[in-house]
């Protein structure tokens, strides 16, 4: 099939961008959505072009590198899914198809598509450690774990931090980020000890990495690849609460 | 006290200052709906309701006192967080595709600042009088027929309503979220009573205007 695409061109973090279009005449509706970058690539190469930079690793939606904007909608419009798990299928002859890179004052564009999404990083490592205890592998089973707290930490647990419900968040807002965060180390009996000391660090870090607050509209869900659930964004809430009118440090 | 600046400070403190004071205040509206509806048995009952209140003397001004704080906190930790939101992305998209955002969600902020503007009005209106045609201290009853007799007065009150059920509806709705409840169980009966919430209340307040704009009171 034939496809237009209007991409994203930025040379440097400084530098001005805009979008340019380019027309593909034979993508195969069999490739992935970074197979057929893959392919323009190639050509923009051979015409001697500097090839469109996106961020990408894993290409099996695991690692969340793969961030993009497409039409409007992290990782694209398919519910549940990264970029790299997007197949050309999805469109028709003709499309005309808009990448950009995730929009956000704390993921700054480093070229084309490719953001920095180290601020996201910098929220886990303000969390801190889990203490556990080192040694021999502990017997399995040996801390008994609810079976719905099980779910519930795995479910959160699924966040590859690609950073998709921030670019889709009208505040850029990573709540959902670090509620999934917060979520799945605070509903385990391993994460107790530090719970309430990690939300306020991560929070504290979060806001200090200039993401905005959370209104409750509910994209960053729609977005995720993981289909993290919003619930962890109220037990953020809920912990940070708990957590500032306890704290007992000065 | 550090804490509490600390709090204050964070984006998820705000929130849950602005849901605190936003359930507080849908309280009040609730309950100052229900009175002005006493508007509708006539002049004595609906004075009698305005002299027990003007009577009440100290816990009025208590009243009075705490709504004002959660108002202030309200606008003023929306309109911080708005800032805030605005500054965390200031390239925008060429193309977006918002699925989840209901009207009401995206009509908090302008909502907001048009009910802020009614409340403004509202309060010089037919509390301090001072922008009111002929306001008659103590003739709660007269002071409406006559401020409300204007149409355009008229329409802006139920302008206002209109920005009130929308701000209840998301308001309500995801208050509770911000509060850190969030429940399988509880999210269909918060988004019920939103619902309810925002269709009741502000009818029940707009049928005073809409009666004197049609006489039905006079
Ligand atoms: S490349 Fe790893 S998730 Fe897409």
């Amino acid at each position: 099939m034939r496809l237009t695409l209007r991409v994203w061109r930025q040379a440097g973090p400084r530098d001005a961008g805009a979008l340019k279009q380019y027309e593909i005449p034979d993508v195969s509706p069999d490739m992935s959505f970074l197979e057929m970058l893959d392919v323009l690539n190639e050509r923009l190469e051979r015409q001697g072009d500097r090839p469109i930079a996106f961020d990408h690793d894993c290409r099996e939606g695991i690692c969340g590198s793969c961030s993009m904007t497409i039409d409007g909608r992290p990782h694209g419009p398919q519910q549940g899914t990264t970029t790299c798990q997007l197949h050309m299928r999805r469109y028709r002859d003709g499309d005309t198809i808009t990448i950009e890179p995730f929009r956000a004052t704390a993921f700054p564009v480093v070229r084309d598509l490719v953001v920095d999404r180290t601020a996201l990083d910098r929220i886990i490592q303000a969390g801190g450690f889990v203490g556990v205890a080192t040694g021999n592998a502990p017997d399995a089973n040996a801390i008994p774990i609810a079976k719905p707290d099980a779910d519930r930490a795995m479910d959160a647990a699924q966040c590859i931090g690609c950073g998709a419900c921030v670019a889709a968040c009208p505040n850029a807002s990573a709540m959902l980020f670090a509620g999934a965060k917060v979520t799945h180390l605070g509903l385990l009996p391993q994460g107790q000890p530090e719970r309430y000391r990690r939300v306020l660090a991560m929070v504290e870090r979060m806001d200090m990495e200039g993401f905005g607050g959370c209104t409750n509209f509910g994209e960053c869900h729609e977005a995720c690849p993981k289909e993290i659930s919003l619930a962890t964004i109220a037990r953020l809430n809920a912990d940070f609460l708990k957590a500032s009118l306890t704290r007992r440090d000065s | 006290m550090g804490w509490i600046a600390g709090f204050y400070r964070s984006t998820i403190g705000r929130k849950i200052v602005m849901a605190a004071t936003g359930l507080l205040l849908v309280g009040f509206v609730a309950a100052h709906m229900t009175g002005n509806l006493l508007i509708f048995r006539g002049r004595d009952a609906f004075d009698a309701y305005s002299h027990f209140l003007q009577g009440l003397g100290g816990l009025l001004w208590l009243g009075r006192g705490i709504l004002l704080a959660s108002l202030l906190l309200h606008v003023h930790s929306a309109w911080t967080l708005t800032r805030q939101a605005q500054a965390a992305r200031i390239d925008g998209y060429a193309e977006s595709d918002p699925r989840a955002a209901t009207r009401s969600a995206r009509a908090m902020r302008w909502g907001g600042v048009l009910l802020l503007v009614f409340i403004v009005y509202h309060i010089f209106h037919l509390t301090v009088g001072s922008v009111h045609p002929d306001f008659r201290r103590g003739e709660a009853y007269g002071n409406v027929m006559t401020g409300l007799g204007v149409s355009w007065v008229a329409l802006f009150y139920l302008a206002a309503m209109g920005a009130l059920a929308l701000h209840l509806r998301h308001g309500v709705s995801s208050l509770f979220q911000t509060l850190g409840v969030n429940h399988p169980h509880l999210n269909p009966v918060f988004a019920k009573v939103a619902t309810a919430l925002a269709f009741v209340v502000p009818l029940g307040f707009a049928a005073v205007p809409l009666a004197v704009l049609f006489g039905l009171v006079r």
